[in-house]
């Protein structure tokens, strides 16, 4: 068992600088770990968030040696411990204190898209009948953990701060599981064109690359999307029939 | 209290898991206004890491199942310690309340003809538990999160409650303070509903994170609340056990309700040689028999005996590993690969049905649950006591004080059957909302006494003080101790004269958490709020180790070595504890009223 060294990021809104501390690492242990055993042994009050400490509540995000990534499902013996591992917060958003963000843009963002709405019950009893297989893509877009590591990522946010204008892809697949629910019923290809800037994604894919759930941002959900947007906007035989047979089409 | 940030609401609701959550949304819908207040971050209360699923008799996968079949399997379950109505209304209305979950929005898994999917769970006669995998309570919380946002509610994150004021008898209002900058915010109320989950942390291995430090039993206990049944306190047979640094994470029981089996290191499927006489008649004497039950395959097969209660099957994994035949890290095997010799697709079939279970053994301890058995053993998981409350409306002794989902006590008895815990937090989460609604409603306004206030902030800030003594390891190294303490004393198996030296080691540790020091600012300071949720634990601690001396017998998730049977004259008694006229804590056993024909009727007609 040796002794590694950490660079963990310390500061507020106003400043920071990386802090080194050493730590005794053993078997199977993830860089959560260290950050409990460093906030125990030498710095009571390190800032850090976490719950569950099993990549189930997306709270432990983090970059470690650069990469966005859950402190909690992130071994030590994936690092070259000879070297100082460097733990910093997400770069895109404000740092409140510590490793600890402050990811309130994402709340608010979430509370601008519009709803589930469903389609009048099947059943009596106020049930619906689907078929495994037409929700089988939805349950993918609801693994989402909200860790927002791929909000993290993405270069609109994060190099070109269009928080304003961008919901970012972790909204992108919160909207693809709305749109493609079975029972929804709901229009929001007006928004993803206009507040939420589906435009601005240019489909690097480096949200896919991040997603700990593994959901394919990318191609399941911000394509289909901007398909959408594309069909109802620059496609104008669709356009004329979207204005002939009102504003849902939903095309499975 | 001048510089105080007052806040007000009609219904104040702490806590934002399953039951918080949907408290907060029946409490909107009954027109009050409503405050939701979180120690993390919406969404991410415990709530979220639930696995399994959520039981309720919906009768999809078997029409033979029924509200009373569920009622009966419940009081079972609880060794008929239960709060006979709460299990009543529980089963009742748990059907309703999975339904409404999918018309906001919930996608749980669909069988053949298209309905809401259920597995199979410890307890359950039938197969009974509405799931989405294994990440049953994403699903929950997600739906209850989503929907909620959009119905008026206060939201106030990263806030947590440390003291409750009260107006003569009733509750007024609660003191605050913000995680990150540190800042009191002072909440006035009409009504108050607890939705705060468990007391975990109190034990070393334990499936439970942070925030289940007791404080809602705690908030109760200290404003004249009573709390039951303490002592039962779930160890779930299967956390992880290798490596040390993921000891105690939950290992789903849906891999058993899959067909997962339990074997020593010999090989042998202990289970099937000790099955409780009550359970004998439903229970499967050989693994075929096993298999057609969890394959659904045979109606009239019974289930195998890995689906017992959780306090027996938990019991018969440290009586392996205790007589030797445990595997090499001290549990035992649990394996879920074999089903590969009964079905096709085998693989992509586990990575369906348990796709988070299948990434966390991956992940974090190198193993391929398609083909190697997993390391298991038990670890701590829920509380069954907690605040007592009244059946029908939740409201606790105290009033105005409402309590909800984990925090509470009644619907589980002596040991809760899985998934009874998802569709408690929204049946009597509803049922919460709306009596506090109601509550508030009838009641003006009541006055807050700012002495209250201020002695609640004074002790709030009692850590930091710079005149206190610094010591190693600070309110961190005390929760060691005390996890220590109570994993050893006053664990799965315990004994009378070992649980009393915990009462007076509690005692000791009380006295240091009183004088801790927190270093650092008031600014997000994880050392400062370990030391208030310490106070908290510490309390817990206390009523846990107080109910299990007077209960000098073993019931459900309750073994005491020195009694190892069950007594007739402890099988209808609730233990009660509450703060006596000298501060001190006091225990007491109360007879449950008796239950009414037409309920003991359904319970002999399954017997
Ligand atoms: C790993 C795991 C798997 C499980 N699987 C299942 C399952 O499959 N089926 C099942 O039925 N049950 C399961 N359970 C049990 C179930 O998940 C919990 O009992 C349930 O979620 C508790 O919900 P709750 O609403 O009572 O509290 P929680 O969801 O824990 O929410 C508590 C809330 O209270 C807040 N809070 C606490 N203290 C304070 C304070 N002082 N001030 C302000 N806010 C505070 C917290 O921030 C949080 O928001 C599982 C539990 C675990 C740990
Ligand atoms: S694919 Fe689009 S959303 Fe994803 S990181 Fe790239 S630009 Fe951002
Ligand atoms: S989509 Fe993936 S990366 Fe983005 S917030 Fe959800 S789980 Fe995290
Ligand atoms: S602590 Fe929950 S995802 Fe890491």
């Amino acid at each position: 068992m040796a002794n590694t060294t950490f660079k963990v990021w310390r500061g507020d809104k106003d400043s920071g600088e990386f802090q080194e501390f050493q730590t005794e690492v053993s078997d199977g242990m993830v860089v959560l770990d260290a950050v409990h055993q460093i906030q125990a042994e030498s710095a009571n009050d390190l800032a850090v968030r976490w719950n569950c400490k099993a990549g189930k509540c997306g709270s432990c995000s983090a970059e470690i040696n650069g990469m966005p990534k859950l402190m909690c499902m992130t071994r030590l013996s994936d690092f070259d411990l000879e070297e100082p591992v460097t733990i910093e917060p997400m770069r895109a958003f404000p740092p409140v204190k510590d490793l600890v963000a402050d990811v309130s843009y994402n709340y608010r963002v979430k509370q601008n898209i519009k709803p589930f709405k469903p389609r009048q019950p099947d059943n009596e009893d106020g049930s619906w009948n689907m078929a495994q297989k037409d929700v089988e893509r939805v349950q993918e877009f609801r693994k989402c953990i909200e860790c927002f590591l791929c909000q993290d990522v993405c270069h609109v946010l994060r190099d070109h701060h269009k928080h304003d204008e961008f919901i970012g892809p972790r909204y992108f697949v919160y909207n693809a599981a709305l749109e493609m629910h079975p029972l929804d019923q709901e229009d929001r290809v007006p928004d993803l064109k206009k507040s939420n800037g589906i435009g601005y994604c240019n489909i690097t894919k480096c949200c896919t690359k991040v997603c700990p759930e593994n959901i394919t941002i990318t191609d399941n959900a911000i394509i289909p999307l901007k398909e959408r947007v594309v069909d109802r906007y620059y496609d104008p035989i669709k356009m004329v029939l979207h204005k002939i047979m009102g504003p849902k089409k939903k095309s499975d | 209290m001048a510089e105080i940030e007052t806040i007000e609401h009609d219904v104040l609701i702490i806590g934002a898991g399953g039951a918080g959550l949907r408290a907060a949304i029946e409490a909107s819908a009954q027109g009050v206004s409503v405050g939701l207040v979180c120690k993390s971050l919406l969404g991410k209360a415990h709530t979220v890491m639930a696995e399994g699923g959520m039981a309720a008799a919906l009768a999809n996968v078997d029409e033979r199942d029924s509200w009373k079949t569920h009622f009966a399997d419940t009081m079972r379950g609880g060794y008929y310690l239960n709060n006979w109505r709460m299990a009543q209304l529980h089963a009742q209305q748990a059907p309703d309340r999975v339904r409404e979950l999918e018309a906001w929005g919930a996608v749980f898994d669909r069988t053949a003809a298209g309905k809401i999917m259920q597995r199979n769970f410890g307890g359950h006669a039938h197969p009974r538990l509405a799931h989405v995998g294994d990440r049953t309570g994403l699903e929950m919380i997600r739906t209850l999160q989503d929907h909620g946002i959009h119905q008026g509610i206060d939201v106030h994150m990263e806030c947590t409650m440390s003291s409750l004021l009260k107006d003569g008898d009733r509750v007024c209002g609660a003191l605050a303070y913000t995680r990150e900058l540190g800042k009191f915010k002072l909440f006035k109320a009409k009504a108050i509903v607890l939705a705060t989950g468990g007391i975990g942390r109190a034990y070393k291995i334990t499936s439970n994170s942070w925030e289940y430090t007791g404080d809602g039993q705690t908030l109760a206990y200290r404003s004249g609340a009573d709390l039951i049944d303490m002592e039962f306190v779930q160890f779930h047979p299967t956390g992880m056990v290798w490596p040390p640094s993921v000891r105690g994470i939950l290992v789903t029981e849906g891999v058993r309700g899959e067909g997962g089996v339990l074997k020593n290191k010999n090989d042998e499927r202990f289970m099937f040689g000790d099955i409780p006489e009550n359970y004998q008649s439903s229970t499967a004497d050989n693994p075929e028999e096993g298999w057609r039950y969890v394959t659904k395959t045979d109606r009239q097969a019974r289930r195998p005996p890995e689906l017992l209660t959780r306090d027996h099957v938990a019991r018969c994994i440290l009586r392996e590993v205790r007589e030797g035949r445990g595997s090499p890290h001290g549990g035992a095997f649990l394996d879920i690969a074999w089903i590969k010799e009964k079905i096709p697709n085998a693989e992509a079939h586990i990575k369906k049905k348990l796709p988070s279970m299948y990434h966390q053994f991956k992940e974090l301890a190198g193993i391929d649950i398609t083909k190697e058995p997993m390391e298991v053993g038990p670890t701590t998981h829920y509380v069954m006591g907690g605040i007592r409350v009244d059946g029908e409306t939740q409201m606790s002794t105290v009033p105005g004080l409402y309590a909800a989902g984990e925090c509470a006590a009644g619907l589980h008895g002596a040991n809760r059957l899985g998934g009874n815990s998802l569709s408690d937090l929204v049946v009597f989460g509803k049922l919460a909302g709306e009596h506090a609604a109601k509550f508030a409603k009838e009641n003006g306004e009541a006055s807050i006494d700012p002495d209250q206030v201020s002695t609640a902030q004074a002790a709030a800030l009692g850590p930091l003080d710079s005149g206190r003594a610094q010591v190693d390891g600070g309110a961190y190294q005390i929760q060691y101790e005390l996890q220590e303490l109570m994993q050893d004393k006053v664990g799965i198996v315990r004994k009378e004269e070992e649980i009393l030296s915990a009462i007076d080691e509690i005692e000791v540790l009380k006295g240091r958490a009183q004088t801790v020091r927190a270093p650092g600012n008031r600014q997000y300071n994880p050392g400062w709020h370990t030391a208030l949720d310490l106070q908290n634990l510490l309390v817990v601690s206390e009523a846990v180790a107080r109910a299990a001396v007077i209960r000098k017998e073993s019931r459900g998730a309750h073994t005491r070595d020195d009694f190892p049977e069950k007594e007739d004259a402890f099988g209808n008694v609730n233990t009660v504890l509450r703060q006596g006229a000298d501060g001190q804590m006091e225990a007491i056993q109360e007879t449950i009223p008796e239950l009414p024909d037409e309920l003991q009727e359904i319970i002999d007609e399954r017997r």
